[in-house]
């Protein structure tokens, strides 16, 4: 079933705030304010906005170095977050983390990590321990084409497949990691088609549409609520910009196959759905929407600027319990 | 000599291996693009993808399958980009690749190098930062080499190619672009086992290798200007170490300092400490000390992680304070 407009208009909102967060995180990471690494979403959002759209409150999801579009979609604090890239006490992470770690388990978003495959296993926990409590709760697990390669993912599937886990495992495929194309990597070129080996259903959806990831992965919580177990969404995508904002990788992705893929934007897309469906979206609505979304950054930005950088000695605070 | 960069020394030195024994190859993630510090530029369009293969992000079968390629016949180079994503095969590399000789009764060999970069580059936080050099030399099997140069990082990477065993190369992360004098040619080679005497001195000895060697330098030069002579010892391999250089030097000074990136709790610093005080206790002049990082995960924020760097006044304070008493 399709998202009512509202829904939809939710959705595209979601989806430029992680847009407009990264752009200004990238340039506050080149002007020296945000340190580190900074990997980029931009132009993966609809797998996010689209996956956490089916999801509630209490359900948990992992993430990977590439955070920034989970957190946001499963309704994290952009305060926050921009405290914690500007390596501030009242980030997320008290500035422990930066980019690459925020978390915020209120929410059930469970990290990013910057092990690649490193959550898979973990959220196959979070699956268990909602199996265990028996009140509905699914688990979604966020990783890449890359990931898929690490053992984590196959030895995660295949628990779940054999426990009837209630796991979403939703692979990001944009057909990189870090420099090297999927296509060297492995020699099945859908990942979904791994799904089969493991006795669970594996589904390919275009993931720049966030209405079709939508669908894919509404289809698959209900599977998983109902107790039958895991499902393997992959999502084709593609990054817009370099693997990191640190430079120390060269690009080498060909020019023509990012300018096909920037025709592709998950977010005009939305945008022409609806303004294509009578009075569901005008030009005005979309740039107010749009100014909106650069107010809440501003005053996340704000917030970091105002924020004081942590004291000396949390660095040796929440190491331990007590 | 030519001025070169940490990076390119490395990286003439596996070229310079390559060409010489056929059995040399490297595979890791993103090698035939550089490698992620650009330490294999250039080399697969000399070698070729299959001598310089990239790898799936699979480090236990990369870690694995190397083993395996050793064991009958190949000289693998493994590149973990990262010493904390080595720990993704640390089964490979503890329980197989370190074991297999004596386990086998002396029938199995293991020449593979296990290069994966240690220490903090800034603000990369707690899963890209870790100095685990410690843990290596707790492994029986294992040689474990940390060079604190560009010209070591050429001499140490060739011989740890042509050794024998498994040899866990860390270089430093914060190391690539920094350039030193390096003896041009195939045939710079440093011994594994050898300290350097990086700055002679009489007042006190300071033991440290990796990053740290520029900060005691540092200290060393600042300890000059109060009239002190420390003695820098660079230790550049931590399995085998070099036990006499250290215990010479001291036995000469009566003082010691060990300075480590790494979290000083069971930190290779520790096993330079007690061998001092086992061999020369009655007559050191002062309490041996050990620096480093206490006992935290790295912090993401520079503030925080700040405190956990020794720094080169820490490091003279210490010294002083050590030549003040006896
Ligand atoms: C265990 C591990 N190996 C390698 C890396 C280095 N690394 C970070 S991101 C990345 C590429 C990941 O590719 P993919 O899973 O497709 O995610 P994407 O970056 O494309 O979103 C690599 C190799 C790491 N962080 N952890
Ligand atoms: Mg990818």
């Amino acid at each position: 079933m399709q998202p009512s407009p509202e829904r939809q208009r939710e959705m595209l909102r979601q989806m430029q705030t992680i847009r407009r967060f990264e752009e200004r995180a990238s340039d506050d990471y080149h002007g020296g304010a945000i340190y580190g690494v900074v990997h980029c979403y931009i132009g993966e959002e609809a797998v996010a906005v689209g996956v956490c759209s089916t999801l509630n409150r209490d359900d948990q999801i992992i993430s990977t170095h590439r955070g920034h579009g989970h957190c946001i979609a499963k309704g994290a604090d952009l305060n926050r977050m921009m405290a914690e890239l500007y390596g501030r006490e009242t980030g997320y992470c008290k500035g422990k983390g930066g980019s690459m770690h925020i978390a915020d388990f209120g929410i059930g978003m469970l990290g990013a990590n910057g092990i690649v495959a490193g959550g898979i296993a973990i959220v196959t926990g979070a699956g268990l321990a909602a199996q265990l409590d028996g009140k509905g709760r699914v688990a979604v697990s966020f990783f890449g084409d890359g990931a898929s390669n690490a053992g984590p993912f196959h030895e995660s599937l295949n628990i779940a497949a054999a426990w009837k886990l209630p796991v979403i495992f939703v692979c990001e495929n944009n057909l990189y990691a870090a420099q090297t194309s999927a296509a060297e990597t492995h020699a099945q070129e859908d990942i979904a088609a791994r799904a089969h080996g493991y006795g669970i259903p594996g589904v390919i959806v275009d993931g720049n549409d966030v209405l079709a990831v939508h669908g894919a992965a509404a289809k698959a919580v209900a599977r998983a609520r109902a107790g039958e177990g895991p499902t393997l969404i992959e999502c084709k995508t593609y990054r817009w910009r370099r693997h990191t904002e640190r430079v120390n990788q060269p690009d080498f992705r060909p020019e023509h196959e990012i300018e096909v893929w920037l025709k592709k934007d998950p977010i005009a897309r939305l945008v022409a759905h609806l303004k294509s469906q009578q009075g569901q979206l005008t030009d005005a609505e979309w740039q107010e929407m749009d100014r909106q979304v650069l107010r809440g950054i501003e005053e996340a930005v704000g917030f970091a600027k105002s924020s004081p950088f942590p004291k000396p000695e949390a660095a040796l605070e929440d190491v331990f319990a007590s | 000599m030519s001025r070169i960069t940490y990076q390119q020394a490395c990286l003439d030195a596996l070229a310079e291996e390559m060409r010489r024994d056929p059995r040399v190859w490297a595979l890791g993630e993103d090698l035939g693009r550089g490698g992620v510090f650009g330490q294999y530029r250039g080399l697969v369009a000399e070698f070729g993808p299959e001598r310089i293969a990239d790898t799936p992000i699979s480090e236990a079968t990369i870690m694995g399958a190397a083993v395996g390629a050793a064991l009958v016949g190949t000289r693998p180079v493994v590149e973990m980009r990262f010493s904390d994503f080595a720990l993704c095969a640390v089964d490979e590399l503890v329980n197989q690749a370190a074991k297999a000789r004596f386990m086998f009764g002396g029938q199995a060999r293991v020449p593979m190098v296990i290069r994966q970069p240690i220490g903090m580059w800034r603000s990369s936080a707690a899963q890209h930062s870790q100095s685990l050099e410690g843990w290596y030399t707790h492994i029986p099997g294992l040689v474990v080499v940390t060079p604190a140069t560009a010209a070591d990082n050429k001499g140490l990477l060739k011989s740890a190619i042509r050794c024998d065993d498994p040899v866990v190369y860390m270089e430093h992360k914060d190391l690539w672009q920094v350039p030193d004098d390096v003896p041009d040619g195939p045939d710079h080679l440093v011994p594994l086992g050898k300290a350097r005497i990086a700055q002679a001195g009489s007042d006190c000895t300071i033991v440290t290798w990796s990053r740290m060697l520029s900060v005691a330098l540092q200290a060393a030069g600042a300890l000059a200007k109060d009239g002190l002579e420390a003695e820098v010892i660079d230790l550049r391999t931590l399995w085998p170490w070099d036990r006499q250089a250290v215990l010479d030097s001291v036995a000469r000074t009566g003082r010691l300092i060990v300075a480590q990136e790494a979290v000083v709790v069971s930190g290779f610093g520790a096993e330079v400490a007690a061998t001092v005080a086992e061999e020369l206790g009655p007559r050191l002049k002062a309490p041996i000390r050990r620096l480093g990082s206490p006992r935290a995960p790295i912090a993401y924020s520079p503030p925080l992680e700040d405190v956990l760097r020794v720094t080169a006044d820490s490091i003279a304070d210490t010294a002083k304070r050590l030549c003040a008493s006896g």
